[in-house]
């Protein structure tokens, strides 16, 4: 077994330098390690000024998304022993504005994130008193897959349209507005289809694809985004179709 | 009223690339190599003048040629909108594509009218 | 380090990278999803072939021997055979991933993405046997 294994990381510090630099750490080899780990054994004790996020190190806050050797990983969950013998490389996540060394702002993730109203959206709250409302296993699965996203944003790191049209919606956001139009208890999906059929919405994407496959969760972003297109093809048609009102 | 055609486009796109994931491969099999490498023996100018005279045949032809076109329009525009980074051109791509898939949409029309 | 860089303390300085014009060539699945879009040209230049067989149909049988003598050169065989492949490629990518864009539901469960792919290829098949059938039973 090798006894150590090398980590070139991106480093960026705005007081010093103006453009990143790269530097190289020689960390133990331990089998049990993930890149996260090896990135707390260099703060621990190489380099307390290298700066990354991290909460949870088990794959559910979505915080410690990197570029490993090239593809967006939540680091916590990219073993070390997949990358032998080294070196690993470890870069911020692409396409969003780097702040230091790993660390990227997300803004613009979050107030995309706002725009396609992720949350439940009805014409009459039901009295408390009727209870709570009912879902079937089958109306639940239409949309669990979807619910699956933990904001990672590896998805939009993945995806070229994003990094050449940054006023692209982005593939988690229009897969969490799909979660929630999937949803039988929501009725918001008129509105969100107004909001998603504009410039930047869901026509920008060609199909990639690349979201879908560095998905930690599974959520299908690509799928989900197609599936839109169809429905907004479908409401086209109906709006051509039929008259006002009868849609 | 519907805000911009782009679903429209997008049906298009779909519907092309559905007729041309069928159908093309095996045409392009029998005409652009079989036939010509005489694997097969060529079908008679008059078989395929009587092939072509079917209504059914007509219809076919027209969309075999037409949805396809529009499959390409919808792709290529945004390979060179991607690829190439040519925002300032859009107004000249999108003319480009669409026109030359309208303009063989109508000329298959035509000759599918025209052939005795 | 560099004595450049201008920076105020706690006002952020981002990094904000370009994309290159050369995205499509940094990854293996970059440059196959470009490949899969520039199927669509040969996809019309196929359509094109067959505007242009339209035409000498409609000329003559001369004009039509002309235009089969045309497909028998080097140069249309060769890029008849690259076509082939490029939709080839075209058919398989599109068929692998019509069931993430139509998600198909039989009494409330999604059918198995395999099933919705295996129905493409199943049609794919009759159609191209069909097609096969008929412009070859020569009369
Ligand atoms: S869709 Fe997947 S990759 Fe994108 S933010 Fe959600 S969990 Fe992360
Ligand atoms: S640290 Fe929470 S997802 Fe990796």
């Amino acid at each position: 077994m090798q006894p150590a294994v090398t980590l070139r990381v991106t480093r960026y510090r705005p007081e010093q330098e103006s453009e990143p630099t790269l530097a190289t750490y020689e960390v133990p080899y331990r089998k049990d390690w993930v890149v996260l780990d090896a990135l707390n054994y260099i703060k621990d004790t190489l380099d307390g000024s290298l700066s990354f996020r991290w909460s949870c190190r088990m794959g559910v806050c979505g915080s410690c998304g990197m570029k490993v050797n090239g593809s967006p990983k939540l680091t916590c969950a990219s073993f070390l022993s997949d990358s032998l013998p080294g070196p690993i490389r470890v870069e911020p996540l692409d396409y969003f504005p780097v702040v230091r060394d790993l660390v990227v702002d997300m803004s613009d993730f979050m107030r995309k994130l706002k725009k396609v109203k992720p949350w439940i959206i009805r014409h009459d709250e039901r009295p408390l008193a009727e209870g709570e409302y009912l879902q079937t296993p089958d109306q639940l699965d239409a949309y669990k897959q979807f619910s699956m996203c933990i904001n990672c944003m590896l998805c939009y790191s993945a995806c070229p349209i994003y990094g050449l049209e940054p006023s692209f919606i982005g593939p988690a956001a229009i897969a969490l507005a799909q979660r929630y139009n999937m949803d039988s208890r929501d009725e918001g999906a008129p509105e969100r289809l107004e909001i998603l059929s504009e410039h930047d919405g869901i026509w920008q994407c060609t199909f990639v694809g690349e979201c879908t496959k560095v998905c930690p969760k599974h959520v299908d972003p690509a799928g989900a985004i197609q599936q839109y297109k169809l429905t907004g093809a479908i409401h086209w048609l109906k709006s051509l179709l039929l008259p006002r009102g009868a849609r | 009223m519907p805000r911009s055609i782009t679903p429209f486009l997008w049906l298009l796109f779909s519907a092309g690339g559905t007729v041309a994931a069928l159908l093309f491969p095996i045409h392009i099999l029998l005409t652009g190599l079989a036939v010509p490498l005489g694997w097969v023996n060529a079908p008679s100018y008059e078989s395929v003048l009587g092939l072509v005279r079917n209504p059914v045949a007509r219809l076919y032809l027209f969309v075999f040629v037409s949805l396809p076109l529009f499959h390409w329009a919808h792709r290529f525009r945004y390979t060179l909108y991607d690829g190439l980074q040519v925002k300032h051109l859009t107004a000249l791509i999108v003319v480009f594509c669409y026109g030359t898939a309208l303009a063989g949409t109508v000329m298959a029309a035509y000759l599918l009218w025209t052939i005795p | 380090m560099s004595a450049e860089a201008h920076y105020t303390p706690y006002h952020p300085r981002w990094y904000r990278r370009r994309v290159s014009v050369w995205w499509w060539l940094q990854n293996r699945a970059y440059a196959g999803f470009v490949l899969r879009e520039l199927t669509s040209v040969f996809v019309a230049f196929f359509a094109g072939v067959t505007l242009w067989q339209l035409r000498t149909l409609a000329q003559g049988p001369d004009a039509y021997a002309r235009f089969l003598a045309c497909l028998g050169t080097p140069l249309f065989v060769a890029l008849h055979a690259v076509a082939f492949l490029f939709v080839l490629f075209h058919s398989i990518t599109w068929f692998n991933l019509a069931p993430k864009a139509v998600v198909v539901r039989l009494s409330g469960k999604r059918v198995p993405d395999w099933v919705v792919v295996g129905l493409n290829y199943a049609a794919w098949l009759v159609l191209s046997g069909a097609v096969a059938l008929i412009v070859l039973r020569g009369r």
